[in-house]
């Protein structure tokens, strides 16, 4: 029997899915009806099965001058923001201040990588949606642009964009009618790079405020930082687990 | 359905006479770099499921060392212009445009990923099979821009 093209097709993806080492659990409910599970251990060249990527920021060793992190992140990811309200924001300097003492704190915020992240709990299509190792991505092929997330985000870290774009990065598409935020430089973490474009910024204007590694990692220094000195997550009262920590706020 | 008769209209048109042929058919460019294993017959078909399927392993798994990354089509794929730079999707001679024009079915992949080979601002000056000069020709001219 020849197999039509298109079934053919499906049957090389398929090998070079079960290649990538991904555990492929199928049962047969009933003629034609087959229930599959993916699990396990993701594969050896994807994500790090069981890692929780996290930032460490140090708002006692960031200037309210520096936006290096700012500009890194514009330029590894290509999206640029000329101060309109329309204009995507990745990540922005906030400074805050506490009224009775005066006293300001300047600090990079973006996406903070929740644990239960309600931009997921909302997202009609499912293209809101949190890798295995913790990164909350948008899935661009199935986002519609509702923007439901940027209404359920507390921190307002995404940005939907308005305008056609042109000329983007090969490892950062995006486009008009989707909606976007800070991806973790996921494209350098599973090329094994181990940083972020803004804390390679950070860390090169010499301030090393902030950290990035793998806060399920007992032994990499980000996990023992924050076992050891105090931080806290940006409206812990929601109870989110952010995969984002501060120091010094 | 619509893509298999389109497949069963583009090998019709295969089979006339090759006089027909060349006026009928789009002038497909060629690539560089190693012809698909598979035949370029199974990719022209299968092309679609293939991106689709591989797209999801990248965004949801992070696998992307896959078989078919649309990254990789651009890199070898690409046409250059007069200027001897990679013409973007805007143009109608770009690849994937050469036949989803002729056939009439268009694809919206180039609305957020990049149509052109990365450092294609230089690419004009050396072929692609040359492409590992382009990090040091890019880092002198950034050295000396500072």
């Amino acid at each position: 029997m020849t197999m039509p093209a298109s079934e053919k097709g499906a049957e090389i993806s398929r090998r070079d899915f079960l290649k990538s080492g991904a555990a492929l659990a199928s049962v047969t409910l009933a003629p034609g009806v087959t229930l599959m599970a993916f699990g396990g251990n993701a594969s050896a060249d994807g994500l790090k099965p069981g890692a929780r990527w996290g930032l460490l920021i140090d708002a006692a060793k960031c200037p309210s001058d520096c936006s290096a992190c700012v500009s890194a992140c514009s330029a590894e990811q290509g999206w640029e923001n000329n101060g309109l309200d329309t204009d995507p924001q990745w990540i922005r300097k906030v400074t805050l201040r506490d009224k009775k003492t005066g006293r300001e704190n300047s600090l990079p915020v973006m996406c903070q990588h929740c644990d239960e992240p309600p931009c997921v709990d909302v997202c009609p299509t499912g293209a809101s949606f949190k890798r295995e190792d913790g990164i909350v991505l948008v899935n661009r092929h199935t986002c519609i642009g509702c923007r439901y997330c940027m209404m359920a985000c507390p921190f307002k870290a995404r940005s939907f964009v308005h305008e056609p774009v042109t000329n983007q990065k090969t490892i950062s598409p995006r486009g008009m009618g989707t909606v976007e935020g800070c991806n973790l430089c996921v494209h350098k973490i599973d090329r094994g790079d181990g940083t972020t474009a803004c804390v390679e910024a950070c860390t090169a204007t010499g301030h090393n405020a902030m950290m990035f590694g793998d806060l399920n990692d007992p032994e990499s220094e980000i996990a023992k930082a924050v076992s050891t000195y105090a931080s806290q997550e940006l409206r812990a009262d929601l109870g989110l687990n952010l995969g984002v920590r501060y120091q010094n706020i | 359905m619509i893509r298999r008769f389109i497949s069963v209209l583009v090998m019709a048109a295969l089979l006339v006479t090759p006089s027909y042929a060349e006026e009928l058919l789009p002038d497909i460019p060629k690539a560089t770099g190693e012809p698909h294993p598979e035949g370029n017959e199974y990719w022209r078909i299968n092309h679609p499921t293939l991106l689709r399927h591989d797209r999801d392993l990248t965004v949801i798994d992070g696998i992307r060392d896959v078989n078919a990354s649309l990254a990789q089509c651009v890199a070898c794929h690409a046409v250059k212009g007069p200027d001897s730079a990679p013409v973007t999707y805007e143009s109608p001679e770009y690849f994937c445009r050469v036949c989803h024009d002729f056939a009439a079915v268009q694809i919206n992949c180039f609305e957020c990923h990049k149509s052109v080979p990365d450092g294609a601002e230089l690419t004009g000056l050396l072929p692609l099979s040359r492409q590992d000069e382009m990090a040091t020709l890019q880092a002198y001219i950034d050295g000396a821009g500072q």
